[in-house]
Protein backbone atom coordinates (compact mmCIF):
# COMPACT_ATOMS: atom_id res chain seq x y z
CA UNK A 1 0.00 0.00 0.00
CA UNK A 2 0.94 3.42 -0.40
CA UNK A 3 -1.66 5.89 -0.08
CA UNK A 4 -5.10 4.68 1.40
CA UNK A 5 -8.28 6.86 1.63
CA UNK A 6 -11.32 5.14 3.16
CA UNK A 7 -14.31 7.46 3.47
CA UNK A 8 -12.16 10.60 3.67
CA UNK A 9 -14.30 13.75 3.81
CA UNK A 10 -13.54 17.61 3.89
CA UNK A 11 -15.08 20.59 4.70
CA UNK A 12 -13.94 23.68 5.98
CA UNK A 13 -15.23 24.79 9.13
CA UNK A 14 -19.07 25.50 8.58
CA UNK A 15 -18.99 25.56 4.61
CA UNK A 16 -19.76 23.00 2.06
CA UNK A 17 -18.36 19.51 1.76
CA UNK A 18 -15.04 19.51 0.06
CA UNK A 19 -14.72 16.26 -0.55
CA UNK A 20 -17.21 13.73 0.30
CA UNK A 21 -16.35 10.28 1.32
CA UNK A 22 -13.50 9.45 -0.79
CA UNK A 23 -12.40 5.81 -1.03
CA UNK A 24 -9.13 4.51 -3.24
CA UNK A 25 -6.26 2.74 -2.83
CA UNK A 26 -3.03 3.61 -4.57
CA UNK A 27 -0.70 1.25 -5.17
CA UNK A 28 3.42 2.06 -4.67
CA UNK A 29 5.15 2.80 -7.93
CA UNK A 30 1.84 4.32 -9.53
CA UNK A 31 1.48 7.50 -11.37
CA UNK A 32 -1.91 8.79 -10.26
CA UNK A 33 -3.20 11.98 -11.94
CA UNK A 34 -6.29 13.79 -9.79
CA UNK A 35 -8.34 15.42 -12.65
CA UNK A 36 -10.91 17.99 -11.73
CA UNK A 37 -12.38 21.18 -12.39
CA UNK A 38 -11.01 24.40 -11.55
CA UNK A 39 -12.49 24.43 -7.37
CA UNK A 40 -13.27 20.53 -7.18
CA UNK A 41 -11.35 20.21 -4.23
CA UNK A 42 -8.06 18.16 -5.73
CA UNK A 43 -5.40 20.52 -4.48
CA UNK A 44 -7.44 20.18 -0.84
CA UNK A 45 -7.15 16.17 -1.51
CA UNK A 46 -3.37 16.31 -1.88
CA UNK A 47 -3.17 18.88 0.96
CA UNK A 48 -4.88 16.00 3.14
CA UNK A 49 -2.17 13.57 1.66
CA UNK A 50 0.53 15.64 2.70
CA UNK A 51 -0.70 16.44 6.23
CA UNK A 52 -1.07 20.07 5.59
CA UNK A 53 -4.74 19.86 6.31
CA UNK A 54 -6.63 16.99 8.70
CA UNK A 55 -9.38 15.81 7.03
CA UNK A 56 -13.00 16.55 8.95
CA UNK A 57 -13.90 12.47 8.50
CA UNK A 58 -12.86 8.61 7.25
CA UNK A 59 -8.93 8.22 7.25
CA UNK A 60 -6.27 8.74 4.94
CA UNK A 61 -2.96 6.45 5.25
CA UNK A 62 0.25 7.00 3.66
CA UNK A 63 4.07 6.20 3.98
CA UNK A 64 5.73 6.14 7.24
CA UNK A 65 8.40 8.39 6.09
CA UNK A 66 5.39 10.84 4.11
CA UNK A 67 5.26 12.63 1.13
CA UNK A 68 7.45 15.01 -0.42
CA UNK A 69 5.46 17.76 -2.07
CA UNK A 70 6.02 20.28 -5.31
CA UNK A 71 3.60 22.99 -5.10
CA UNK A 72 2.12 25.42 -8.17
CA UNK A 73 4.36 28.23 -7.46
CA UNK A 74 7.83 26.71 -7.12
CA UNK A 75 8.31 28.70 -3.44
CA UNK A 76 12.26 28.26 -3.52
CA UNK A 77 13.49 30.48 -0.64
CA UNK A 78 14.98 33.74 -2.83
CA UNK A 79 17.90 33.98 -0.74
CA UNK A 80 19.50 30.83 -1.58
CA UNK A 81 20.88 29.50 -4.78
CA UNK A 82 19.52 26.58 -6.77
CA UNK A 83 22.09 24.31 -4.99
CA UNK A 84 21.22 25.84 -1.32
CA UNK A 85 17.67 25.47 -2.02
CA UNK A 86 18.00 21.49 -2.80
CA UNK A 87 20.70 21.35 0.06
CA UNK A 88 18.28 22.65 2.72
CA UNK A 89 16.07 20.22 1.99
CA UNK A 90 18.72 17.64 2.53
CA UNK A 91 19.72 19.12 5.65
CA UNK A 92 16.02 18.76 6.78
CA UNK A 93 15.68 15.20 5.43
CA UNK A 94 18.78 14.70 8.18
CA UNK A 95 21.18 14.13 5.09
CA UNK A 96 24.95 14.84 6.66
CA UNK A 97 26.81 17.92 6.21
CA UNK A 98 29.43 16.20 4.28
CA UNK A 99 26.93 14.49 1.41
CA UNK A 100 24.83 17.02 1.04
CA UNK A 101 26.70 19.05 -1.51
CA UNK A 102 27.65 16.21 -4.01
CA UNK A 103 24.27 14.83 -3.24
CA UNK A 104 22.45 18.38 -4.29
CA UNK A 105 24.48 18.47 -6.96
CA UNK A 106 23.46 15.26 -8.09
CA UNK A 107 19.64 15.92 -8.46
CA UNK A 108 20.59 19.96 -9.81
CA UNK A 109 21.96 17.74 -12.70
CA UNK A 110 19.63 15.37 -13.13
CA UNK A 111 17.08 18.42 -13.96
CA UNK A 112 19.44 19.67 -16.18
CA UNK A 113 20.38 22.31 -14.18
CA UNK A 114 23.82 22.12 -13.95
CA UNK A 115 24.96 25.38 -15.26
CA UNK A 116 22.72 27.20 -13.42
CA UNK A 117 23.24 25.77 -9.84
CA UNK A 118 24.83 28.62 -8.53
CA UNK A 119 21.81 31.05 -9.72
CA UNK A 120 19.30 32.63 -7.35
CA UNK A 121 15.21 31.67 -8.19
CA UNK A 122 15.15 35.52 -9.26
CA UNK A 123 18.00 34.80 -12.36
CA UNK A 124 15.79 31.74 -13.39
CA UNK A 125 12.97 30.99 -15.53
CA UNK A 126 9.50 29.92 -14.81
CA UNK A 127 10.53 26.65 -16.10
CA UNK A 128 14.25 26.87 -14.04
CA UNK A 129 12.92 27.62 -11.11
CA UNK A 130 9.96 24.48 -11.48
CA UNK A 131 12.94 22.02 -12.24
CA UNK A 132 14.84 23.38 -8.47
CA UNK A 133 11.51 23.12 -6.72
CA UNK A 134 11.79 18.63 -8.28
CA UNK A 135 14.84 18.75 -7.44
CA UNK A 136 14.09 19.69 -4.16
CA UNK A 137 11.14 17.18 -4.09
CA UNK A 138 13.43 14.50 -4.98
CA UNK A 139 16.09 15.31 -2.14
CA UNK A 140 13.46 14.41 0.29
CA UNK A 141 13.80 10.78 -0.67
CA UNK A 142 10.20 10.21 0.29
CA UNK A 143 8.41 6.98 -1.90
CA UNK A 144 5.69 9.17 -2.37
CA UNK A 145 5.91 12.39 -4.46
CA UNK A 146 2.51 14.69 -4.78
CA UNK A 147 1.93 17.42 -7.02
CA UNK A 148 -0.22 20.05 -7.35
CA UNK A 149 -0.43 21.38 -11.23
CA UNK A 150 3.27 22.39 -10.80
CA UNK A 151 3.60 22.87 -14.36
CA UNK A 152 0.28 24.62 -15.05
CA UNK A 153 1.86 28.41 -15.20
CA UNK A 154 4.25 27.21 -17.55
CA UNK A 155 4.50 27.64 -21.50
CA UNK A 156 3.47 24.61 -23.75
CA UNK A 157 7.24 24.00 -24.84
CA UNK A 158 8.57 24.04 -21.34
CA UNK A 159 5.92 21.73 -20.28
CA UNK A 160 6.02 19.48 -22.76
CA UNK A 161 9.97 18.81 -22.23
CA UNK A 162 9.33 18.40 -18.08
CA UNK A 163 6.78 16.30 -18.93
CA UNK A 164 8.95 14.04 -20.75
CA UNK A 165 11.55 14.71 -17.67
CA UNK A 166 9.23 13.88 -15.29
CA UNK A 167 8.00 10.66 -16.77
CA UNK A 168 11.91 9.53 -17.11
CA UNK A 169 12.06 10.43 -13.34
CA UNK A 170 9.42 8.10 -12.07
CA UNK A 171 10.44 5.14 -14.29
CA UNK A 172 13.89 5.07 -13.12
CA UNK A 173 13.21 6.07 -9.38
CA UNK A 174 9.66 3.92 -9.34
CA UNK A 175 8.56 5.95 -6.60
CA UNK A 176 4.80 6.84 -6.50
CA UNK A 177 3.60 10.34 -8.01
CA UNK A 178 0.01 11.86 -7.36
CA UNK A 179 0.04 14.44 -9.96
CA UNK A 180 -3.24 17.48 -9.67
CA UNK A 181 -4.31 19.15 -12.68
CA UNK A 182 -7.18 20.11 -14.50
CA UNK A 183 -5.37 19.55 -17.92
CA UNK A 184 -7.05 16.84 -19.72
CA UNK A 185 -3.79 16.03 -22.08
CA UNK A 186 -1.42 16.38 -19.20
CA UNK A 187 -3.18 13.70 -17.09
CA UNK A 188 -3.42 11.44 -20.05
CA UNK A 189 0.44 11.95 -20.98
CA UNK A 190 1.63 11.33 -17.90
CA UNK A 191 -0.17 9.02 -15.63
CA UNK A 192 -1.09 5.45 -15.46
CA UNK A 193 -4.39 6.37 -13.98
CA UNK A 194 -6.94 9.25 -14.09
CA UNK A 195 -9.34 9.80 -11.22
CA UNK A 196 -11.71 12.04 -12.08
CA UNK A 197 -13.22 14.36 -9.00
CA UNK A 198 -16.58 15.90 -9.98
CA UNK A 199 -17.29 19.55 -8.24
CA UNK A 200 -19.01 20.40 -5.16
CA UNK A 201 -18.75 17.69 -3.21
CA UNK A 202 -15.66 16.24 -4.55
CA UNK A 203 -16.28 12.36 -5.44
CA UNK A 204 -14.58 10.31 -7.88
CA UNK A 205 -16.91 10.05 -10.87
CA UNK A 206 -14.76 7.89 -13.72
CA UNK A 207 -11.27 6.13 -13.19
CA UNK A 208 -9.43 5.28 -16.65
CA UNK A 209 -6.17 3.48 -16.62
CA UNK A 210 -3.77 4.62 -19.67
CA UNK A 211 -1.13 2.39 -20.65
CA UNK A 212 1.77 3.13 -22.86
CA UNK A 213 0.24 1.39 -25.86
CA UNK A 214 -2.61 3.94 -25.57
CA UNK A 215 -0.84 6.72 -25.20
CA UNK A 216 0.98 6.13 -27.96
CA UNK A 217 -2.14 5.91 -30.28
CA UNK A 218 -2.92 9.72 -31.00
CA UNK A 219 -6.50 8.91 -32.12
CA UNK A 220 -7.40 7.29 -29.16
CA UNK A 221 -5.89 9.61 -26.85
CA UNK A 222 -7.67 12.48 -28.63
CA UNK A 223 -11.11 11.03 -28.33
CA UNK A 224 -10.12 10.12 -24.32
CA UNK A 225 -9.12 13.72 -23.66
CA UNK A 226 -12.37 15.00 -25.90
CA UNK A 227 -14.52 12.75 -24.11
CA UNK A 228 -12.86 14.01 -20.52
CA UNK A 229 -12.82 17.33 -21.32
CA UNK A 230 -16.63 17.45 -21.91
CA UNK A 231 -17.28 15.75 -18.50
CA UNK A 232 -15.27 18.41 -16.80
CA UNK A 233 -17.18 21.22 -19.00
CA UNK A 234 -20.26 19.57 -17.22
CA UNK A 235 -18.59 20.07 -14.00
CA UNK A 236 -17.60 23.12 -14.10
CA UNK A 237 -20.74 24.41 -15.64
CA UNK A 238 -22.12 22.81 -12.50
CA UNK A 239 -19.61 24.15 -10.21
CA UNK A 240 -20.64 27.89 -11.56
CA UNK A 241 -23.97 27.65 -12.06
CA UNK A 242 -25.97 24.66 -9.96
CA UNK A 243 -24.26 25.66 -6.96
CA UNK A 244 -24.99 29.18 -6.20
CA UNK B 1 17.69 7.56 -5.29
CA UNK B 2 21.70 7.55 -5.79
CA UNK B 3 21.48 4.78 -8.37
CA UNK B 4 19.67 6.94 -10.30
CA UNK B 5 21.71 9.51 -10.03
CA UNK B 6 24.30 7.78 -10.99
CA UNK B 7 22.72 6.29 -14.09
CA UNK B 8 21.49 9.40 -15.06
CA UNK B 9 24.02 12.50 -14.73
CA UNK B 10 24.09 14.39 -17.76
CA UNK B 11 24.01 18.00 -18.02
CA UNK B 12 23.50 20.32 -20.57
CA UNK B 13 22.47 23.64 -21.79
CA UNK B 14 19.12 24.88 -20.90
CA UNK B 15 16.40 25.18 -23.46
CA UNK B 16 14.28 27.69 -21.55
CA UNK B 17 17.26 29.93 -21.11
CA UNK B 18 17.86 32.22 -17.89
CA UNK B 19 16.87 35.02 -17.20
CA UNK B 20 19.60 37.50 -16.61
CA UNK B 21 20.14 39.26 -13.39
CA UNK B 22 19.84 43.10 -13.44
CA UNK B 23 23.12 44.01 -13.27
CA UNK B 24 24.40 42.12 -16.20
CA UNK B 25 21.66 43.36 -18.08
CA UNK B 26 22.84 46.66 -18.20
CA UNK B 27 25.96 45.38 -19.54
CA UNK B 28 25.00 46.71 -22.72
CA UNK B 29 25.24 50.34 -21.57
CA UNK B 30 28.25 52.55 -21.63
CA UNK B 31 29.99 51.27 -19.17
CA UNK B 32 31.07 53.93 -16.39
CA UNK B 33 33.43 54.53 -13.94
CA UNK B 34 33.00 53.63 -10.14
CA UNK B 35 34.70 57.22 -9.30
CA UNK B 36 32.16 58.66 -11.61
CA UNK B 37 28.79 56.96 -10.25
CA UNK B 38 30.02 57.88 -6.57
CA UNK B 39 30.06 61.55 -8.12
CA UNK B 40 27.02 61.61 -9.69
CA UNK B 41 25.26 60.17 -6.58
CA UNK B 42 27.43 62.56 -4.09
CA UNK B 43 26.78 65.65 -6.12
CA UNK B 44 23.02 66.38 -5.06
CA UNK B 45 23.56 66.16 -1.57
CA UNK B 46 26.57 67.78 -2.20
CA UNK B 47 25.43 70.44 -3.83
CA UNK B 48 22.38 70.83 -1.23
CA UNK B 49 24.77 71.66 1.40
CA UNK B 50 26.85 74.02 -0.70
CA UNK B 51 23.76 75.92 -0.85
CA UNK B 52 22.88 76.06 2.96
CA UNK B 53 25.86 76.67 3.94
CA UNK B 54 26.03 79.92 1.83
CA UNK B 55 22.76 80.95 2.82
CA UNK B 56 23.57 80.39 6.04
CA UNK B 57 26.99 82.58 5.63
CA UNK B 58 24.79 85.35 3.64
CA UNK B 59 22.05 85.85 6.38
CA UNK B 60 24.96 85.91 9.09
CA UNK B 61 26.48 88.38 7.16
CA UNK B 62 22.97 90.37 6.80
CA UNK B 63 21.71 89.83 9.96
CA UNK B 64 21.81 92.97 12.68
CA UNK B 65 22.17 90.18 15.43
CA UNK B 66 25.46 90.37 17.27
CA UNK B 67 27.83 87.61 16.25
CA UNK B 68 27.67 85.48 19.75
CA UNK B 69 23.80 85.12 19.41
CA UNK B 70 24.25 84.13 15.81
CA UNK B 71 27.31 82.55 14.39
CA UNK B 72 28.22 81.94 10.55
CA UNK B 73 29.70 79.11 9.69
CA UNK B 74 33.47 80.94 10.08
CA UNK B 75 32.62 80.93 13.93
CA UNK B 76 31.29 77.26 14.02
CA UNK B 77 34.50 76.28 12.18
CA UNK B 78 36.79 77.78 14.60
CA UNK B 79 34.70 76.29 17.64
CA UNK B 80 35.04 73.34 15.68
CA UNK B 81 38.47 73.92 15.61
CA UNK B 82 39.21 74.63 19.41
CA UNK B 83 36.99 71.93 20.36
CA UNK B 84 38.61 69.43 18.67
CA UNK B 85 42.16 70.64 18.91
CA UNK B 86 41.99 70.34 22.81
CA UNK B 87 40.24 66.64 22.22
CA UNK B 88 36.79 67.56 23.84
CA UNK B 89 34.98 66.69 20.77
CA UNK B 90 36.68 63.40 19.54
CA UNK B 91 36.53 62.26 23.55
CA UNK B 92 33.28 62.89 23.83
CA UNK B 93 31.99 61.61 19.89
CA UNK B 94 33.66 58.43 20.87
CA UNK B 95 32.08 57.76 24.20
CA UNK B 96 28.46 59.20 22.70
CA UNK B 97 29.01 56.20 19.93
CA UNK B 98 30.54 53.56 21.93
CA UNK B 99 27.44 54.33 24.02
CA UNK B 100 24.57 54.21 21.04
CA UNK B 101 26.39 51.16 19.59
CA UNK B 102 26.99 48.85 22.46
CA UNK B 103 23.47 50.10 23.49
CA UNK B 104 21.62 49.17 20.65
CA UNK B 105 23.59 45.89 20.47
CA UNK B 106 22.04 45.01 23.56
CA UNK B 107 18.83 46.13 22.63
CA UNK B 108 18.96 43.61 19.23
CA UNK B 109 19.55 40.49 22.01
CA UNK B 110 16.64 41.59 23.86
CA UNK B 111 14.31 42.40 20.93
CA UNK B 112 14.98 39.54 18.26
CA UNK B 113 13.78 36.83 20.93
CA UNK B 114 10.70 39.04 21.84
CA UNK B 115 9.84 39.24 18.68
CA UNK B 116 9.75 35.85 18.10
CA UNK B 117 7.93 34.90 21.02
CA UNK B 118 5.49 37.23 20.28
CA UNK B 119 5.29 36.34 16.63
CA UNK B 120 4.67 32.68 17.48
CA UNK B 121 2.15 33.26 20.85
CA UNK B 122 -0.82 34.83 19.44
CA UNK B 123 -2.06 35.38 22.76
CA UNK B 124 0.84 37.18 24.06
CA UNK B 125 1.15 39.13 21.04
CA UNK B 126 -2.47 40.28 22.06
CA UNK B 127 -1.18 40.87 25.22
CA UNK B 128 1.97 42.59 25.03
CA UNK B 129 1.92 43.54 21.56
CA UNK B 130 -0.51 47.12 21.57
CA UNK B 131 1.90 48.14 24.55
CA UNK B 132 5.31 47.83 22.35
CA UNK B 133 3.43 49.67 19.56
CA UNK B 134 2.81 52.16 22.52
CA UNK B 135 6.10 52.52 23.66
CA UNK B 136 7.64 53.38 20.37
CA UNK B 137 6.06 56.18 19.86
CA UNK B 138 6.21 57.54 23.36
CA UNK B 139 8.92 60.36 23.13
CA UNK B 140 12.29 58.49 24.91
CA UNK B 141 12.86 61.67 26.81
CA UNK B 142 10.00 60.95 28.88
CA UNK B 143 12.64 57.83 30.25
CA UNK B 144 15.09 60.17 31.29
CA UNK B 145 14.05 61.69 34.75
CA UNK B 146 12.76 58.11 36.10
CA UNK B 147 15.71 56.49 35.05
CA UNK B 148 17.89 59.34 36.77
CA UNK B 149 15.93 58.42 40.10
CA UNK B 150 16.14 54.53 39.60
CA UNK B 151 19.54 54.65 38.12
CA UNK B 152 21.54 57.91 39.43
CA UNK B 153 23.52 59.87 37.20
CA UNK B 154 25.35 56.75 36.01
CA UNK B 155 25.79 54.59 32.43
CA UNK B 156 22.65 52.68 33.68
CA UNK B 157 20.73 55.43 33.11
CA UNK B 158 21.52 56.63 29.58
CA UNK B 159 21.52 52.24 28.58
CA UNK B 160 18.04 52.16 30.23
CA UNK B 161 17.09 54.85 27.96
CA UNK B 162 18.14 53.98 24.96
CA UNK B 163 17.02 50.58 25.58
CA UNK B 164 13.31 51.70 25.99
CA UNK B 165 13.84 53.68 22.43
CA UNK B 166 15.51 50.83 20.84
CA UNK B 167 13.74 47.57 21.73
CA UNK B 168 10.12 48.92 20.37
CA UNK B 169 11.50 49.28 17.35
CA UNK B 170 13.43 46.64 16.68
CA UNK B 171 10.64 43.78 17.80
CA UNK B 172 8.32 46.15 15.53
CA UNK B 173 10.07 45.72 12.72
CA UNK B 174 11.03 42.12 13.27
CA UNK B 175 7.22 41.39 13.84
CA UNK B 176 6.26 42.85 10.37
CA UNK B 177 8.82 41.39 8.27
CA UNK B 178 7.47 38.19 10.10
CA UNK B 179 4.14 39.01 8.99
CA UNK B 180 4.71 39.68 5.45
CA UNK B 181 5.98 36.03 5.13
CA UNK B 182 4.17 34.27 2.12
CA UNK B 183 2.15 31.48 3.67
CA UNK B 184 3.43 29.07 1.31
CA UNK B 185 6.94 28.54 3.51
CA UNK B 186 5.18 27.31 6.55
CA UNK B 187 4.07 24.45 4.40
CA UNK B 188 7.40 24.74 2.76
CA UNK B 189 8.89 24.08 6.09
CA UNK B 190 6.42 21.10 6.98
CA UNK B 191 6.75 19.03 4.04
CA UNK B 192 10.42 19.43 4.20
CA UNK B 193 10.42 17.99 7.69
CA UNK B 194 11.43 21.09 9.18
CA UNK B 195 11.35 21.43 12.96
CA UNK B 196 10.21 24.33 14.50
CA UNK B 197 13.05 25.64 15.69
CA UNK B 198 14.48 24.91 11.74
CA UNK B 199 11.63 26.34 10.29
CA UNK B 200 12.34 29.82 12.73
CA UNK B 201 16.47 29.63 12.12
CA UNK B 202 16.59 28.36 8.32
CA UNK B 203 13.17 29.72 6.79
CA UNK B 204 11.63 32.30 8.92
CA UNK B 205 14.16 34.88 10.06
CA UNK B 206 16.00 35.01 6.74
CA UNK B 207 12.75 35.59 4.66
CA UNK B 208 11.93 38.34 7.62
CA UNK B 209 15.21 40.07 6.84
CA UNK B 210 14.07 42.86 5.09
CA UNK B 211 11.16 43.75 7.74
CA UNK B 212 14.00 43.09 10.39
CA UNK B 213 16.70 45.24 8.98
CA UNK B 214 14.27 48.24 8.53
CA UNK B 215 13.73 47.69 11.94
CA UNK B 216 17.46 47.95 13.38
CA UNK B 217 17.93 50.88 10.89
CA UNK B 218 14.81 52.58 13.29
CA UNK B 219 15.66 51.00 16.04
CA UNK B 220 19.76 52.62 15.74
CA UNK B 221 17.47 55.83 14.74
CA UNK B 222 15.76 55.59 18.10
CA UNK B 223 18.74 54.83 19.80
CA UNK B 224 20.73 57.71 18.88
CA UNK B 225 17.81 59.97 19.80
CA UNK B 226 17.38 58.41 23.03
CA UNK B 227 20.89 58.72 24.03
CA UNK B 228 20.95 62.35 23.18
CA UNK B 229 18.08 62.74 25.03
CA UNK B 230 19.65 61.41 28.20
CA UNK B 231 22.94 62.55 28.08
CA UNK B 232 21.56 65.76 27.73
CA UNK B 233 19.57 65.81 30.37
CA UNK B 234 21.86 63.40 32.59
CA UNK B 235 24.93 65.40 33.12
CA UNK B 236 27.32 64.92 35.88
CA UNK B 237 28.00 62.38 38.43
CA UNK B 238 30.15 59.49 36.95
CA UNK B 239 29.00 59.90 33.47
CA UNK B 240 31.31 60.57 31.07
CA UNK B 241 30.66 63.34 28.87
CA UNK B 242 28.87 62.61 25.94
CA UNK B 243 27.64 64.52 22.91
CA UNK B 244 24.53 65.28 24.22
CA UNK B 245 26.58 66.70 27.31
CA UNK B 246 28.44 69.03 25.20
CA UNK B 247 25.47 70.46 23.87
CA UNK B 248 24.31 70.79 27.22
CA UNK B 249 27.47 72.75 27.93
CA UNK B 250 27.09 74.76 25.17
CA UNK B 251 23.53 75.96 26.40
CA UNK B 252 25.06 76.60 30.09
CA UNK B 253 27.69 79.03 28.48
CA UNK B 254 25.47 80.57 26.22
CA UNK B 255 28.19 79.69 22.99
CA UNK B 256 25.62 79.19 20.07
CA UNK B 257 28.60 78.16 18.18
CA UNK B 258 29.68 75.17 20.24
CA UNK B 259 25.60 74.21 19.99
CA UNK B 260 25.61 74.69 16.42
CA UNK B 261 28.29 72.98 15.91
CA UNK B 262 27.22 70.27 18.22
CA UNK B 263 23.83 69.86 16.78
CA UNK B 264 25.86 68.87 13.16
CA UNK B 265 27.82 66.64 14.53
CA UNK B 266 25.03 64.40 15.65
CA UNK B 267 23.41 65.00 12.55
CA UNK B 268 26.43 63.57 10.85
CA UNK B 269 27.22 60.40 12.94
CA UNK B 270 23.75 59.65 12.12
CA UNK B 271 24.28 60.24 8.48
CA UNK B 272 27.44 58.31 8.79
CA UNK B 273 25.85 55.03 10.40
CA UNK B 274 23.03 55.56 7.61
CA UNK B 275 25.07 55.45 4.85
CA UNK B 276 28.19 52.96 5.52
CA UNK B 277 25.96 50.42 7.27
CA UNK B 278 22.19 50.65 6.69
CA UNK B 279 22.24 51.92 3.53
CA UNK B 280 24.34 49.39 1.78
CA UNK B 281 23.22 45.91 3.93
CA UNK B 282 20.01 46.66 2.90
CA UNK B 283 20.90 47.56 -1.21
CA UNK B 284 22.71 44.28 -0.68
CA UNK B 285 19.85 42.25 0.58
CA UNK B 286 17.22 43.27 -1.06
CA UNK B 287 18.98 42.94 -4.55
CA UNK B 288 20.28 39.61 -3.90
CA UNK B 289 16.67 38.83 -3.84
CA UNK B 290 15.94 40.38 -6.89
CA UNK B 291 14.06 43.26 -4.91
CA UNK B 292 15.05 47.08 -5.79
CA UNK B 293 15.21 48.95 -2.37
CA UNK B 294 12.71 52.50 -2.57
CA UNK B 295 14.36 55.03 -4.21
CA UNK B 296 16.62 53.38 -5.75
CA UNK B 297 18.06 54.19 -9.45
CA UNK B 298 16.32 52.42 -12.15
Amino acid sequence: MSVELSETTLRYGDGPVVLDGLTESIQPGEFVALLGASGCGKSSLLNVLAGLLEPTGGSVEVPDDGAAFMFQDPTLLPWLTAQDNVELALRLAGVPRAERSGRARELIDLVQLGHARTKKPHEMSGGMRQRVALARALAQRRRLLLMDEPFAALDAITRDMLHEELRAIWQRTGMTIVFVTHNVREAIRLAGRILVLSSHPGRVIDTRTITDDFRADPARAAALAAELTDVLRKEQFKHEHLDR
Amino acid sequence: MSTLIDERSRTGPDPEGAIAPPARSSASRPRRGALARAWSKAAPPLAAVVVLVSLWQIAAWASPMRDDLFPGPGAVLATAGRVVGDGTLPSAAATSLWRGLSGFAVALVIATPLALALAHAPWLRRAVGPLVSALQVLPSVAWVPAAIIVFGLTDATIYAVILLGAIPSIVNGLLAGIDMIPGQYRALSHVLGARRLQHILLVELPAALPGYVSGLRQGWAFSWRSLMAAELIAVGGSLGLGVGSLLQRGRDLADLGLVALIILVILAIGIVVELLVFAPWERRLLAGRGLSPKGADA
